[in-house]
This record gives C-alpha cells, structure tokens and sequence, in this order.
C-alpha cells in the first residue's frame, strides 16, 4: 500500500520535472514535438546552499547543498551539471548524479572523486557558498512495486549513482542486495548509508584481490542462486556492466546501467554526449544526458 | 530602448540569437524563448545522420573541441515534428541546413521553405564532398556556385555561414554576398585538436575538431571587421561570445546581430544576461537604437 503510493508520488514529480518531455519510448531520432515545454523559464537553473563539503577519504568528497526545489523534482538515477568555477576555470559544468535525495529537509548530496581541474574546484566549497546547479536532468532508474528483491553492483564513482535506488527501493518494501567494488576497503564510501537504507551489503577490493571478473562472477551467481533478485543495477565499470549483461540475459532478467559520457550542454540539444545502444530497431545513438543516463543494461554496449 | 536590428530580409527585435548545433527545443525548459532575436536550428541535412563516434567533446583552455558531426533526423521528420514546435514561439525561426552536394543543398532548401520558416542558414562551412572534403566557404568559386544554386531554390532569406579555416575570407564573403546571400553569420568553429598525453591518444574520436568558445573571440571579432568592410551585407558575429560586452565588440566591429554557442552551455540562460547587459550599456551611454553602434569600431 504504502509502497504504491511512493512509486506514485516519485512519477509524478519526475514528470513535474521533465516538463512533459517526450517518453521514454520514443527517444533517439523519433523526439516528439511538445508544446508542453513553454513557459517553465529557469526552473531548472538553480542555485544551492553549501550545507558541509567534507573530504572523506584520500579521494572522495562529500558535498551538500540545500535546494529544496531541486530536491523535490529529483529521483533516483538523475544528475546535476555543477558550474565549479565562475571565474571562467574551468569553462563547462561538470555531470554528478545525486548520491542521496533528503526531500523532508530540502537537501541534495553528492560523492565525488577529485579528478581534475573541475572537481578540484568543486573542493573548495566552503559551508556557506553558493552552488549553480542545472537539474535534476535526464531520465532516471525505474523500480517496480512488484519486485521482492534487487541487485546493485557497483564501483568507484559508481556507488554514489546508486545510493538513492537503496533508498527508494527501501521505502518500497523490496529487498536490496549491494555489492560494492573500489581499490581499498576505505574508498567504499556508500556502505553505511547503504546499510542505513536497509541494503545487505558486500564489498569486494582490488587490495583484497575479490574484485576481479572470474571472483564477482562467483559472487553474484551465488547471490542469484540464493535470493529472489527480480532486477539489477549497475554503474561506474565497463567490465561490469559487461558480466552483468552477461548473467541477466541468462537469467532472463531485467536490468538498469547507469552512464557517464563527457557532456556539452547536458540539456540533450547538442549531441556532444551520444554513444551507440542496441535497440530492437537497430544501432542507435543516444544522448547520456537525455536519453539517459540510466538505460536498459541489455542495451549498453560496452567499450 | 529600441534594441531592434535589421538583419538579412528580417527585422529582429534584439541582436542576440543562439548558434546552431547549441540550441534545441530542449532550451524552452530553461529560458523564454520569445525573449531571443531570432530562434537557430542545429544543422539538418536531408537524410538521417548517426554523427561521429564518440567521445565528441573535449574541454580546452577557455574553450572546447567538438566532432558531432551534425547528428539529426533529417529534413522530412524536421518538417514534420520541429518546425511546428517553433511555430508556438513569436521569434523568427532561421533552419540551419547542411548537405554534402550543391544539387542536395538546392533541394534541402527547397524542402526547408515551408511557412513557419523565417530564414535560411547556409552552413557552408560543413565539408563538400564534390571537392575532396574541403568546406564550401574555404573557395570562392565553390561559394558562389553552392550560393546559387541554393538562391534558385527559395524565396526564404538567405544567410551563409563561412568557416573562419580559409585564407580567403574576403573573396569568399563577396562570392557569398555576390550569390545572392541576404546575410554573412561569421564564423563556424576553428579547425583543432587535443591530445591526451596519458594515452597518447586525440581527445575526442574524430581526431579532429572544432574548436569554440572565449578563446576564439578575438580571431573572429578580427574576421567581421574585415568581413564588413568587404562587403554591403549585414554581418552575424559569433564565437566565444559569453557576456554583453562581447556581443558589443562584435556589433562596434561591424556586426548587426551575434550569436551565442558554447556559452550557453556554461550558463542555460547567459543569451537573457547578455541582452539585459547589452541595454544597460545603452542606457549608461545615451544610446537610443542599438543599431548605431553597428560598426562604429570601423577606421574609415
Ligand atoms: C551522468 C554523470 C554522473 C556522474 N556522477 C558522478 C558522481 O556522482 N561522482 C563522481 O565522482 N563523478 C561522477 N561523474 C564523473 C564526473 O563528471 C567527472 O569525474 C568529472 O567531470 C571530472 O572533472 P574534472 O575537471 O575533475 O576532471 P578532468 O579530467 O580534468 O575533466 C576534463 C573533462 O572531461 C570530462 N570528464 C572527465 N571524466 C568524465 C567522466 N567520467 N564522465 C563524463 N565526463 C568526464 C569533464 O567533465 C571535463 O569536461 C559523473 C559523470 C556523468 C556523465
Ligand atoms: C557542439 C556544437 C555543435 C555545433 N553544431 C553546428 C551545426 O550543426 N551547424 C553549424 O553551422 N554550426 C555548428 N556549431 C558551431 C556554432 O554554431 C558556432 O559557430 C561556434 O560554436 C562558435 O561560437 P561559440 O564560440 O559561441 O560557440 C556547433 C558548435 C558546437 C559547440
Ligand atoms: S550533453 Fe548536449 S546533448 Fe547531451
């Protein structure tokens, strides 16, 4: 019951910010015309609050910001295009997706790695400054109510994309198993919110060598073997999302891949951001910051 | 404040209007699209393009490489589903149209000529693929012979887009200006490249690109105070236009109207800034029209 009614509401705001955008279906060359766009001036330019930007191991930070707009409008799976400098250094936002989503109190968060130039930036917010936000954009993970169980595995970066699926599929009342892969122990940042979402959570380290393929192919069919999995999830690895490919289209399973392509506009009317999917209809190539930048996993072509 | 500029057989009222290939209806999210001078489409060719491999972006100092290669849908489903879209919007809608022969060019353009359509864009600047691969705009002769044909086959007004990878941008904009051209937008990106030197690879999957944004500025602003004085025509600046200022420095050299590329994708709605700054720097100065600013920059 009270399930539903959380798909319910968390549709129902994504349309609210898609701005009755062209569904899912009819993505890629097919775009419909919509009247439905006029009028929604900045709504998806936004400026937030620096809550805490925390360093919280040797690579990964920790930002939030209040933007109860933002908030609101925002699912599981979406990013923000984050302006790091205003001085002009450097010249194009950078793509996060949002690693927790606290609706209640207005708050958005984010998990990055320290890169480069941009992110580097982004470290030295300060509590108190100001963030210029574009989002939430592009289209993101889909839970069905129906599901008993579902599989996330993850890596690096990639274990911040699927901090809100924990959580929302929590509050949905489906089980959520979560195998989280980094170099060292210490860079698995998302296992204690995970946990705190009520995920069962697994990780497997480079330092400890049970992160390769043959270990994780190990691992996850004993997961598939022994629980009621009816979906999974991935982001932040290739070799990933290529074995997980591999073990739901055996398994007849459904899956999700989240993306990461180097963007222009991030607002889907550049084709800076396209790579190739398999779809029923043939190759086509789709933008990760509209399209996506989850998409179907049997879709994904790896590289 | 009379912000309104004559530009190529349209009356626009301001100068400022986005650059094609950065400009979607995706933009409407963001910003009133009945604020801009003109509305620019991305380039539409006449068949379905998939575009280049990816990655197509790569950033540079102050500006960026790009290698799309001019994805889209092609003329048929523009017509049918973009065209309408537009025609909710009271800017005048100028088609960016792109094709690899002068005979395809003529009848995209033909094609493209149906009501809601305000102006054509003739993206000369794409490679021509009658003289090896070589853009239109780089010859003179091969201008005023893509110009022609594509004058014959529309009544729509005109603009030609050069590329600024030419050693003869003047006799090209008089070629143009000569084929009938109503307007000049100058310029398409710079020819560029980026190399990663941790994989000792090129930065993006077409080896080559085009390079866009601030950096660019001043070798563009450069080629439309040597356009105007080669020319009767009106003039488009655009390149690494990111403020009012800018936009102004295009207009003292000679412009009558910019458009704005890259920069809208660091800030969605810097084309609303860049035309309140542009006022305010008219009110500061007891300007009255806009438009006599256009080319007061010109040693005569
Ligand atoms: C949809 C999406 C969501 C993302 N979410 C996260 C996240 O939650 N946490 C996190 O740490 N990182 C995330 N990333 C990756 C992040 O955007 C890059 O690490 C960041 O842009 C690097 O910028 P930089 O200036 O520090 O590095 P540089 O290497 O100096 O960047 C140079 C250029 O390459 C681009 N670039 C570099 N790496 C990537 C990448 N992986 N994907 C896309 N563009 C890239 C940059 O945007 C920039 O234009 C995400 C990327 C995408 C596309
Ligand atoms: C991602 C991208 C795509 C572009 N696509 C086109 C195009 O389809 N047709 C065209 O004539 N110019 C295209 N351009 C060039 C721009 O219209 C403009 O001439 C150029 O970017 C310089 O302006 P700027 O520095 O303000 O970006 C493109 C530029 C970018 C950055
Ligand atoms: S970044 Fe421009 S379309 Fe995706």
């Amino acid at each position: 019951m009270g399930a539903v009614s959380t798909v319910r509401s968390m549709n129902d705001v994504r349309k609210a910010a898609m701005r009755e955008l062209p569904e899912r279906e009819t993505r890629g060359f097919s775009e419909s015309a919509s009247g439905g766009m006029r009028g929604q001036s900045e709504s998806l330019a936004q400026i937030g609050g620096v809550l805490f930007n925390q360093q919280v191991s040797t690579r990964y930070w920790h930002l939030a910001v209040s933007a109860p707009t933002a908030a609101a409008a925002c699912a599981p799976g979406q990013f923000f295009y984050l302006r790091c400098g205003d001085d002009g250094e450097p010249l194009l936002r950078r793509p996060m997706s949002v690693y927790q989503i606290h609706r209640e109190r207005g708050e958005l968060h984010f998990l990055y790695a320290v890169k480069g130039v941009g992110t580097t930036r982004l470290a030295q917010l300060r509590t108190g400054d100001s963030l210029d936000m574009v989002g939430p954009l592009g289209h993101g993970f889909t839970l069905h109510p129906d599901w008993r169980g579902v599989l996330l595995v993850a890596r690096g970066v990639g274990l911040a994309t699927l901090g809100p699926v924990a959580a929302a599929a929590n509050r949905m009342g489906i089980r959520v198993t979560a195998v989280l892969s980094a170099q060292t122990e210490r860079d698995v940042l998302s296992e204690s919110y995970m946990r705190s979402c009520g995920a069962c959570t697994l990780v497997v380290t480079d330092d400890a060598g049970t992160s390769g393929v043959a270990a994780m192919r190990e691992l996850v069919a004993n997961i598939l073997a022994s629980e009621p999995i009816d979906a999974l999830f991935t982001c932040g690895s290739q070799r990933l999302t290529a074995l997980l490919q591999e073990m739901a289209a055996e398994r007849g399973l459904p899956g999700q891949a989240a993306l990461e392509e180097p963007m222009g506009c991030g607002l889907g009317v550049c084709y800076c951001c396209v790579r190739p999917f398999a779809r029923k209809e043939g190759i086509e190539q789709l933008r990760v910051c509209r399209d996506g930048p989850v998409f179907p996993l049997a879709e994904v072509i790896t590289r | 404040m009379d912000m309104r500029v004559a530009v190529g057989g349209l009356m626009l009222q301001n100068p400022v209007m986005p650059a094609s290939g950065t400009f979607g209806e995706e933009m409407a999210q963001v910003i009133d699209l009945n604020a801009l001078g003109a509305l620019v489409t991305k380039s539409v060719t006449p068949l379905p393009r998939m575009g280049n491999r990816s990655p197509r972006v790569a950033e540079t100092m102050a500006g960026m490489l790009n290698s799309v290669g001019i994805q889209g849908k092609g003329i048929t489903a523009f017509v049918r589903d973009t065209v309408p879209f537009y025609r909710e919007f009271q800017s005048p809608l100028v088609v960016s149209v792109s094709a690899d022969t002068a005979d395809e060019f003529a009848d995209l353009a033909s094609s493209a000529t149906v009501p809601g359509v305000a102006a054509l864009e003739v993206n000369i600047s794409c490679p021509n693929l009658e003289d090896d691969g070589r853009s239109y705009a780089m010859d003179p002769v091969q201008t005023r012979r893509v110009l022609e044909k594509v004058r014959a086959a529309t009544r729509l007004p005109l603009w030609a887009k050069l590329t600024p990878n030419t050693g003869a941008l003047t006799e090209v904009a008089q070629a143009a200006e000569a084929a009938g051209a109503d307007a000049l937008v100058v310029a398409n990106t710079i020819l560029a490249m980026a190399i990663d030197v941790e994989t000792r690879k090129p930065k993006i999957g077409n080896v080559m690109g085009g390079l866009s944004g601030p950096a660019i500025k001043p070798i563009i602003v450069r080629m439309v105070y040597q356009t105007a004085r080669a020319v009767r025509i009106p003039i488009i600046g655009c390149g690494g236009i990111a403020s009012g200022n800018d936009a102004l420095e295009y207009l003292l050299a000679g412009a009558s109207a910019v458009q704005v590329g890259t920069y809208n994708f660091v800030q969605p709605t810097a084309m609303l800034t860049i035309i309140a700054e542009m006022e305010a720097y008219a009110t500061r100065h007891g300007v009255t029209r806009i438009a006599d600013l256009i080319g007061a920059a010109q040693q005569m």
